[in-house]
């Protein structure tokens, strides 16, 4: 009897899943919120301010898409997942999208059964060490103790990257940034590893930044970005498209600034119309409102507003844009046209 | 003859000499320290090493307090102020202090009513433990408590909690009733009854949602130390019961009761709770169909409940194990049922034996509530893991905050336990 309550019930969940994943948007407009898987804290990705209103780079993201969606970007449900609990929560239908600095990797993608919609920061695997070692590249590296985050893809590049040169090393595994921080501060490791924006950030904390260095090389791709389920390509389509609305407005000069009375009426850029919705039908395209990308860049600003408040050269954090300047200024960040 | 003996002597004393003090090595605090710190040379190199751990430890810490700052808005401001003096940065706990308490999710605007309801924790609980002092009526106020602290803490209307102890109350009613027609019927008879209404008062309270409502709260929003209290009370307070029971089912002469209770504490004990934790956090989210909103708070208090209902089931039955058979025969001769045997005669004796057990599962089981910060929860120990070290403000700072949880727990396991050492001297009879 138990086993047919069971088989019932997974049965059940099977169908009620597989119901959920065909129309998020839906669902999401019906909840009036969005559930928007974000970090437990990464400075300047997310991190909730002594108000506890989630702030960040990332966060700005779950708020464009619930700006683009609702017509609101506080309509937003921000569920804290760790490394581990990330995939689950997709997965299992708790979150609508997950924007927490995920490397799009094959096997994510296509073994995990999820939707890479875009990347919102390129960022690549580095090290950091104390100026007083006196190392000036990482292939000097040989036979260190190094601490690394566990269940993260930079623990496999650490690997990779040593094997390759022939070099051997200790791994100190770590569950959070802030404790590896801590160790390798205490001496607990000769080298830091992990992506170079959060090295960058860690950093920027220390009592005497200039005591670290952080080596030039860049051991691995880590292009980070939201991601959705498989299965829901309408949904995958408007979080890939928000996105890229925010992009496309930087390079075309529109932002939090003049977004209003840009899109309050047609002007004479056709790209710039037909993104704000007063020219053409791209947001009933994707089942949104016409002024829904508008919506968007009006709450949380174009991609560089949203680089520079959060973790551009002004902040704390005090990352240069490099890889994730516009194509146009020599990086790789480029929207495909709005047509 | 004596005459010239008496001049032969210059001074013959006629008073008692008064007792003189004795010498300064063999008084006081001189005496004491010479026994019990250098009264030999082995003692006496231990006492030197331990003066000197205590002198390293102090030097360390007397400057990082003395010293420290509350002043700052981050963690820049705080070296700018310290300019590397050693100090503190206390400064995190006082910008950070009501989201260590209450997490960073629950409304700023409506902390009073946590706040009220641990402060009317402190009127609901003497009752429960001091009832050898306090007259029996009070304990009215344990009774109402759980609901009033629902519905303080979680809002909404007052009708959810108040038909929930409509049920309890008219359970046991009939409970009461049925009960001269033997314990078990009166049981389930009392189940039942209590199961309708509850039936019956889901659809009272979602008609008269508006009545007596406090601002809804979701169980999402709950975090800080206030979520470990919160786990901490409610486990602990309901897995004595269960524990009680479970330990009773072991001992059971019924084989498919006595069964069940083996199977469940044994798989309980032999499985770590954080892996408990990781089913009800994700595992059970597959089995459950998206729309049903099984309330994680809920999910996590029956898997700590059940894990610790495991350990005091154990200890109980220790208590059980160490009385006499005579007891048990005893009870028998007067003619006892069980469940009088039990109530009257063999728990009172079992559970005194067992507090020390209890508490110790107890303290261990409040503790562990900071397990949860693995499933992304944000109690006390989840904040300043998560959102608090890796803001861009506090990023950098450590000891302070571990230092302030440390306190926090500390003072909460030291008056648990503080006061299950005086429960033990009150109920101690026997003349030791």
């Amino acid at each position: 009897m138990n086993k047919s309550v069971l088989l019932g019930t997974l049965a059940f969940a099977g169908l009620a899943a597989a119901g959920a994943s065909a129309a998020t948007l839906d669902d999401v407009k019906a909840r009036g919120t969005l559930n928007c898987g974000v970090t437990t804290g990464v400075p300047g990705f997310a991190e909730p301010d002594a108000n506890g209103v989630w702030q960040g780079f990332d966060v700005a993201v779950c708020r464009a898409v619930a700006a683009a969606v609702l017509g609101d970007p506080e309509a937003v449900t921000f569920v804290p997942t760790t490394g581990k609990t990330r995939f689950t929560a997709l997965a299992s239908g708790e979150i609508d999208m997950l924007a927490r600095n995920t490397t799009w990797t094959f096997s994510r993608d296509t073994d995990l059964k999820f939707d890479f919609t875009g990347v919102n920061y390129y960022d690549g695997q580095g090290f950091m060490v104390p100026a007083a070692l006196g190392v000036s590249s990482a292939t000097e590296l040989d036979g260190a103790t190094v601490c690394i985050q566990t269940g993260t893809t930079t623990e496999l590049n650490l690997a990779d990257y040593f094997r390759v040169n022939n070099m051997s090393y200790e791994p100190v595994p770590i569950e959070t940034g802030a404790e590896a921080v801590q160790q390798y501060l205490a001496g607990a490791c000769d080298v830091y590893t992990t992506d170079r924006s959060a090295l960058a950030a860690q950093r920027a904390g220390f009592e005497t930044p200039s005591d670290h260095v952080i080596l030039p090389e860049v051991v691995s791709k880590e292009p980070l970005g939201p991601l959705v389920r498989h299965g829901d390509s309408e949904w995958a389509d408007i979080v890939r498209w928000t996105l890229n609305a925010l992009i496309a407005a930087e390079e075309y000069g529109v932002t939090q600034a003049n977004v209003e009375e840009l899109g309050s009426a047609p002007g004479d850029n056709p790209e710039i119309n037909r993104m704000l919705g007063t020219e053409g039908e791209l947001g009933a395209m994707v089942g949104l409102e016409a002024g829904a990308f508008k919506n968007a860049i009006a709450a949380v600003g174009n991609y560089g507003e949203v680089f520079d408040q959060n973790i551009g050269e002004s902040t704390a954090i005090g990352l240069a844009r490099g890889l994730n300047a516009q194509y146009t200024d020599g990086g790789l960040i480029y929207s495909p046209p709005f047509r | 003859m004596s005459d010239a003996h008496a001049h032969s002597v210059a001074f013959v004393r006629r008073s008692e000499i008064p007792p003189a003090p004795p010498p300064t090595a063999e008084t006081g605090a001189f005496k004491w320290v010479r026994e019990n710190l250098f009264s030999g040379p082995f003692n006496t190199i231990m006492t030197i090493l331990g003066i000197l751990v205590v002198w390293y430890l102090l030097s360390g810490l007397i400057p990082w307090i003395a010293n420290g700052t509350w002043e700052g808005d981050d963690i820049r401001d705080c070296r700018e102020i310290l300019q590397g003096s050693g100090g503190g940065c206390f400064a995190v706990i006082a910008d950070r202090w009501p989201q260590l308490l209450f997490g960073f999710q629950y409304p700023d605007y409506l902390r009073w009513r946590p706040t009220l309801a641990f402060l009317l924790l402190f009127v609901a609980v003497p009752p429960a433990l001091f009832v050898m002092f306090l007259p029996r009526w009070t304990l009215i106020a344990t009774a109402i408590y759980p609901f009033v602290a629902y519905w303080l803490i979680w809002g909404g209307t007052l009708l959810a909690p108040l038909m929930t102890a409509l049920a309890l109350i008219g359970g046991y009613l009939v409970f009461k009733q049925v009960e001269k027609r033997g314990f078990v019927q009166g049981l389930a008879a009392g189940i039942v009854t209590a199961v309708v209404i509850l039936w019956i008062g889901g659809f009272v309270s979602d008609a008269g949602s508006g009545v007596l409502r406090l601002e809804p709260v979701e169980s999402r929003a709950m975090g800080g130390f206030m979520l470990n209290l919160i786990l901490g009370t409610v486990c602990v307070s309901l897995s004595i019961p269960l524990g009680i029971m479970l330990a009773l089912g072991r001992q059971s002469k019924l084989p498919i009761v006595k069964g069940f209770c083996v199977v469940f504490i044994e798989f309980v004990r032999g499985v770590p709770l954080i892996t408990l934790l990781f089913v009800a956090n994700v595992v059970l989210a597959y089995f459950l169909p998206p729309d049903v909103n099984f309330d994680l708070i809920i999910r996590v208090i029956i898997m700590i409940t059940m894990f610790s209902a495991a350990y005091i089931a154990e200890v109980i039955r220790g208590g059980l194990a160490a009385l006499p058979k005579g007891q048990y025969e005893a009870a028998d001769s007067l003619g006892l049922d069980y469940p009088q045997a039990m109530r009257l005669i063999i728990l009172p004796q079992a559970l005194k034996i067992s507090i020390p057990g209890i508490v110790n599962v107890a303290v261990g089981l409040f503790k562990d509530t900071t397990l949860v910060s693995v499933i992304s929860m944000f109690d006390l120990v989840g904040m300043i893991r998560g959102p608090i070290l890796s803001s861009t403000d506090w990023v950098g700072v450590y000891w302070e905050l571990w230092a302030a949880a440390c306190i926090l727990f500390f003072t909460v396991c030291y008056g648990i336990s503080q006061y299950s050492q005086w429960l033990e001297r009150q109920l101690r009879t026997d003349h030791r």
